[in-house]
């Protein structure tokens, strides 16, 4: 069982490896589909044995680096979204990516995404779980930049990989310090870490999830594939950040979790505002990701963290299925995804529509879906917990009901209820239909989860469905009753956006409060400055000052001795005769002195 | 084995040299490069396992001894433990890789120029034509010159073939993005015919460039730093540290890039007397403290006495400083390695670094455990320092080879960290990182210097779109590149993750310094992703217009270092288990 253990991370790792070796295209689709659909067969096998390995990786002396799995229930049922989520964009990426000539290197890096992040599902040794914690950031560089065409491309990628490694920078520390007060990187033997290596790591996590205030890289991460934002969004990357706070919840001190709730609270709301205001259908999509991972968070500040897992999985299948529609959709309507442009009729494509539909309302919140039941987990153990931290998440996470039922429901009558959108449709290709179809059945069927799965959750209370359910109603009814008050006036509303309800702060909400802007100018011009220092000490002072200097110091005193050397015949007698005399007179004064 | 593994190379260079008007003296070279590797790559075989103590106390392998001149101190003696062969391995490995290069960049330009002169009829009438032509269609004919010519089929066959395919995408895809390229890259389309062969030659440096002279220098380093790393003796090791020092002068000097080779060739061998005298200082000092010159012994016995500690460690330290290079002694580096050959890049990042941070942690330290204790806030603070300034100054370099070259400052910063911090984790996370480096940092020099011989610059403004021209270039660029940030899973990680491990288990200001190196590792990610915008990404350059893929002889080549960069990376263990039997 060990074997297919190793075999869940080694086999799309390999698969990843070789697909960056072959260069024909059917080679590359079968590698594509063997590694994440191995790896599902794995995470399905395992999740009835939960095996636990351990050998020595690195012996450094005072610590040792082990590669330690731990396929924990919670931990499979990740491994498995995972999985289900990977080859089902490895699917439809091969659809979607039909004429593009470097599909072979995509299709291998998205194996190795996906390796990385089971590594880091399973890995039950801090240095292990870094080891593909940065991976997937590195291969979501590559990912990012796919597009080889796009101006922005090479820049959000550039962006995506250095605002998670400056988390990871604090992440670096905290793990070590953590190895250092622990003597060892077991996450299961770690039991009280200090509070300033907990605090470093979390820094990481809210890097690597896009929380704020590192929340910068996500919405430009766009430029890259729509499948690959599937990917980042889904079961991957971001959730990384709130899956490994859950699995180091048991050494979590306790007065920190307040920290993490403020986090969690201000994401939440700040990016479920950022969401409505967006100008884009992968904005609103990639907003909402940031705002759903707050809840991921908000459960982890109230100690629940197999809440935290549901969520995760629950959101896994809504949001993959949301954004491989929101391909489709833009695919069909023939535009770049700008929400002003695009637009079809619920007829045009009956599977686009109702997956989106679907997609939206489990976002939302609706019941019998997936993201219903893991919702109301969520704010039932914050309603339970008792804490400051459970009141600051609660009320937070039930504001950000009612704006995540708002932005569901603006993005649903902008996208379809819009009046006619393309004349000519392109046909969907089956692949994408097909990860469509599994999608949105997963999406219905994950809510069985709460009542048949590996994750120890609350009872669902009644008063609090109920004020959950007025909260996403009230959402929805906000934005209804803006469409519905543009769509009655007498004159045409030329920009019929229920944004408009966000009145003056709209334009700087779908600019994401202008964060992204700020912190790249700041960034560039400390780094500009710094740098120019650095050069200026290095180059000039060092090397410039110093060391030439000496070098010039040491020629400069050659040359004098030198010409002190060059004069004629008479010189040398003139300069000898008073070397002479001076050595007589020396000598006749120290005579006369004895 | 011992004797051979440093004779083989030394006979090799002798006899490269004595037949160096002869076509097959490179392969001279090669053979006898290889020939070392197998002598250093047979060491372990019949190892004292740690258990058996040798007659002088110390753990050695093997070791060799005979006297040569008492009456200094000077015996010829050698031995090898876990440290030294690993050092000395990568040594072998290394000398091998750059005399294939060699010989494999001089076959390849006598193929070209027996095809230049083939195709020179048709050469002189391409200018004009080549706007009229279909662009794609005129870079392959470019890109081979006489392709029928049967000593460039050798090379042009297996995935010189793709890579043709590549260039024609490549080329369409610059197409799209402006006509004006067209035009701009017309220039580069008539110089194709002697330069734009899928080869590692090209015009990089002057007319002689590989000359058998340069394998028969590159063997004399080789000899020389191999019997550095497994001098048993205090005198020996000063002598083989200064013999290094003659060849690689040579080499910067007489191969170097014309415009800045003499200057950068003058401040090297400066730089690096003014340190060895006074290495050569503290060595003489320890001498006559211990009375022997024997290393095993003076480090079994604790090293010096307490009273010359810190003078020794310091005499020392700065000798090997100047090497490793640590800042602020670093300035001669960037120039050296800029204005050096590939293949001296290649040795001066892979060998002549690891020459200094093997001293400062075998001898240096091992010589003045006490002096090392005390100087050690000095160095950690001045090792963090290099780590921050050379990554911020990385971030606006505008050459390649220059921007590689400083890294390899921050790099060395990270193995002093780690050294100076004195825990055991830090001794091996030193010892690690200081061997990664030597893997990756020569990769990215061979993968620069085969990039400045086909586009012939190495300014990062004038270079973009290699993702399209050159897609397995590209490929490899972007995994050294990776690498060199320290990406886990590659072998930079573990050196550096734990050299902020060490700095960590020092606790207290050791902290600040740990953040420093862990921030750095963030400027590393920071310029190396810079440098990959603009060289990999965005539409082609002119420069990159038509440039040819990685050929098979290169993919030969460059696979020792990707594969061991790789192996490293996963499976640590094995080399952590070697230090941790060394003698330190």
């Amino acid at each position: 069982m060990t074997a297919l253990a190793w075999l869940l991370i080694a086999a799309p790792a390999a698969a990843g490896l070789a697909g960056l070796l072959v260069h024909r295209r059917d080679f590359a689709v079968v590698l594509a589909y063997t590694g994440p659909g191995a790896a599902l067969a794995c995470a399905a096998a395992v999740s009835f044995a939960n095996p636990q390995a351990s050998y020595v990786l690195a012996d450094f002396g005072s610590v040792t680096a082990t590669a330690a799995l731990d396929l924990s229930p919670g931990a499979c049922a990740v491994a498995l979204a995972t999985g289900f989520v990977s080859l089902l964009v490895q699917l439809y990426s091969a659809a979607y990516l039909r004429d593009d000539p470097r599909y072979a290197p995509f299709a291998a890096q998205v194996n190795l995404f996906c390796a990385a992040m089971l590594l880091v599902v399973a890995a039950d040794d801090l240095v292990l779980l870094l080891i593909g914690w940065e991976v997937m950031g590195a291969c979501s560089y590559l990912l990012i930049a796919h597009y080889a065409k796009l101006p922005q491309a090479p820049g959000a990628a550039a962006k995506a990989f250095l605002v998670t490694r400056f988390g990871d920078v604090a992440f670096v520390l905290g793990v070590m310090i953590t190895g250092v007060a622990a003597g060892t990187f077991r996450i299961g033997e770690i039991h009280d870490a200090p509070t300033l290596a907990m605090l470093l790591i979390l820094f990481g996590c809210i890097g690597k999830s896009a929380q704020f205030p590192l929340q910068i890289w996500l919405p430009p991460a766009m430029a890259g594939p729509t499948p690959v934002s599937a990917l980042i969004h889904a079961a991957t990357m971001v959730a990384a950040g709130a899956y490994v706070l859950t699995r180091l919840l048991p050494a979590w001190p306790a007065d920190l979790l307040l920290v993490v709730a403020v986090v969690a609270a201000v994401t939440m709301v700040g990016a479920g505002l950022c969401a409505l205001a967006a100008r884009d259908v992968k904005g609103v999509l990639a907003w909402s990701t940031v705002s759903q991972v707050g809840f991921m968070f908000a459960a982890v500040a109230v100690a629940a963290g197999d809440a935290a897992l549901f969520h995760l999985v629950a959101h896994a299948a809504f949001k993959g299925l949301l954004f491989l529609t929101a391909g489709v959709v833009i695919a069909l309507a023939g535009t770049d995804g700008s929400l002003r442009a695009t637009r079809l009729r619920p007829g045009d494509s009956r599977l686009a529509f109702w997956a989106m539909t679907i997609g939206l309302a489990a976002m939302a919140g609706l019941p019998p879906l997936g993201g219903f039941y893991s919702k109301e987990t969520v704010l039932g153990a914050a309603y339970e917990a008792g804490t400051p931290a459970g009141v600051v998440v609660f009320w937070a996470g039930v504001g950000a009901s009612i704006l995540t039922a708002a932005y569901a429901t603006r993005l649903w009558l902008l996208l379809f209820w819009r009046g006619p959108g393309p004349a000519a449709l392109p046909a969907v290709p089956r692949a994408e239909s097909f990860s469509l179809w599994a999608l949105t059945a997963a999406t219905v069927l994950v809510g069985a989860l709460y009542y048949a799965g590996p994750f120890e959750v609350p009872e669902l209370h009644g008063d609090l469905m109920a004020l959950l359910l007025l909260a996403t109603v009230g959402g929805i009814a906000i934005v209804a009753d803006s469409w519905w008050r543009d769509g009655r006036a007498r004159e045409p509303v030329p920009d019929r956006d229920p944004a408009r309800i966000l009145g003056r702060a709209r334009g700087a909400l779908a600019e994401g409060l202008y964060a992204e802007r700020l912190a790249a100018k700041a960034t560039r011009s400390a780094a500009a400055a710094l740098s120019a220092a650095a050069t200026t000490l290095d180059v000039r002072l060092v090397d410039g000052g110093a060391v030439e200097g000496s070098a010039r110091a040491t020629l400069a005193a050659a040359e004098h001795t030198a010409e002190g050397h060059r004069g004629g015949l008479v010189r040398y007698l003139r300069l000898s005769a008073a070397g002479t005399l001076v050595v007589a007179a020396v000598a006749i004064g120290v005579g006369l002195w004895n | 084995m011992l004797v051979l593994a440093a004779a083989l190379p030394a006979s090799g260079a002798l006899a490269v040299w004595g037949l160096r008007r002869k076509p097959y003296a490179h392969w001279i070279g090669a053979g006898a490069a290889g020939l070392a590797f197998a002598a250093v790559a047979l060491l372990p075989v019949g190892r004292d396992t740690g258990a058996l103590i040798a007659g002088d106390g110390a753990t050695w392998w093997h070791r060799v001894a005979i006297p040569w001149a008492p009456s200094l101190h000077l015996d010829f003696a050698l031995a090898v433990d876990g440290v030294s062969w690993t050092l000395a391995l990568l040594t072998a490995l290394l000398g091998v890789l750059c005399c294939l290069h060699n010989a494999v960049g001089a076959e390849q330009r006598a193929a070209d120029l027996y095809g230049a002169d083939q195709a020179s009829a048709s050469a002189s009438l391409q200018p004009a034509s080549a706007p009229l032509q279909e662009p794609a269609g005129s870079v392959e004919n470019g890109g081979t010159p006489g392709g029928g010519d049967p000593v460039t089929g050798v090379h042009a066959a297996g995935p010189a073939t793709s890579g043709h395919l590549q260039v024609a995408t490549g080329a369409s895809g610059s197409l799209q993005d402006g006509a004006g390229s067209v035009e701009i890259g017309g220039p580069p389309l008539a110089a194709a015919p002697v330069h734009g062969v899928p080869s590692g030659a090209g015009g990089e440096e002057r007319d002689g460039w590989q000359s058998p002279v340069l394998t028969a220098l590159l063997l004399a380093v080789q000899a020389a730093s191999t019997l550095v790393f497994l001098a048993d003796n205090l005198v020996l090791f000063f002598i083989a540290f200064e013999a290094v020092l003659l060849p690689m002068w040579a080499i910067v000097h007489r191969f170097g890039d014309p415009r800045t080779r003499r200057r950068a060739a003058a401040k090297f061998a400066l730089f690096t007397i003014a340190g060895s005298l006074l290495m050569a200082t503290g060595l003489f000092v320890a001498i006559a403290d211990t009375g022997t010159a024997d290393l095993g012994a003076i480090i079994a016995a604790g090293g010096v006495s307490s009273g010359v500690s810190l003078l020794v460690f310091s005499l020392l330290a700065i000798g090997f400083a100047v090497k490793a290079p640590l800042w602020p002694l670093h300035s001669w580096l960037p120039d050296a390695h800029t204005a050096a050959p590939t293949v001296g890049s290649v040795l001066l990042a892979g060998v002549l670094l690891k020459l200094g941070t093997y001293g400062l942690i075998r001898v240096a330290g091992g010589l003045a455990p006490e002096g090392a204790a005390d100087a050690a806030p000095v160095l950690a603070v001045l090792a963090a320092v290099g780590i921050v300034v050379a990554g911020l100054v990385c971030l606006r370099l505008p050459e390649l080879k220059r921007l590689i070259a400083y890294s390899s400052v921050g790099h060395m910063g990270f193995v002093v960290l780690a050294f100076a911090a004195g825990t055991e984790a830090g001794l091996r996370a030193a010892l690690f990182g200081n061997l990664a480096h030597g893997l990756v940092t020569p990769l990215l020099f061979f993968l620069a210097g085969a990039l400045k011989a086909r586009t012939r610059t190495g300014s990062l403004t004038a270079l973009g779109g290699l993702r399209l021209a050159a897609p397995a270039l590209a490929g490899l660029l972007g995994f050294a590149a990776l690498a060199s940030l320290g990406l886990p899973g590659l072998a930079g990680f573990w050196g550096e993750a734990f050299t902020v491990y060490a700095a960590a288990e020092r606790g207290g200001a050791w902290l600040l310094l740990a953040a420093a190196a862990a921030f750095g590792a963030f400027l590393a990610a920071a310029y190396l992703l810079r440098m990959l915008k603009h060289v990999s990404h965005g539409s082609v350059a002119p420069a990159a217009f038509g440039i040819g893929d990685v050929s098979a002889a290169e993919a030969a080549v460059w696979s020792p270092l990707v594969a061991g960069t790789l192996l490293l990376g996963l499976v640590p263990g094995p080399l952590l288990a070697l230090f941790a039997e060394g003698h330190l």
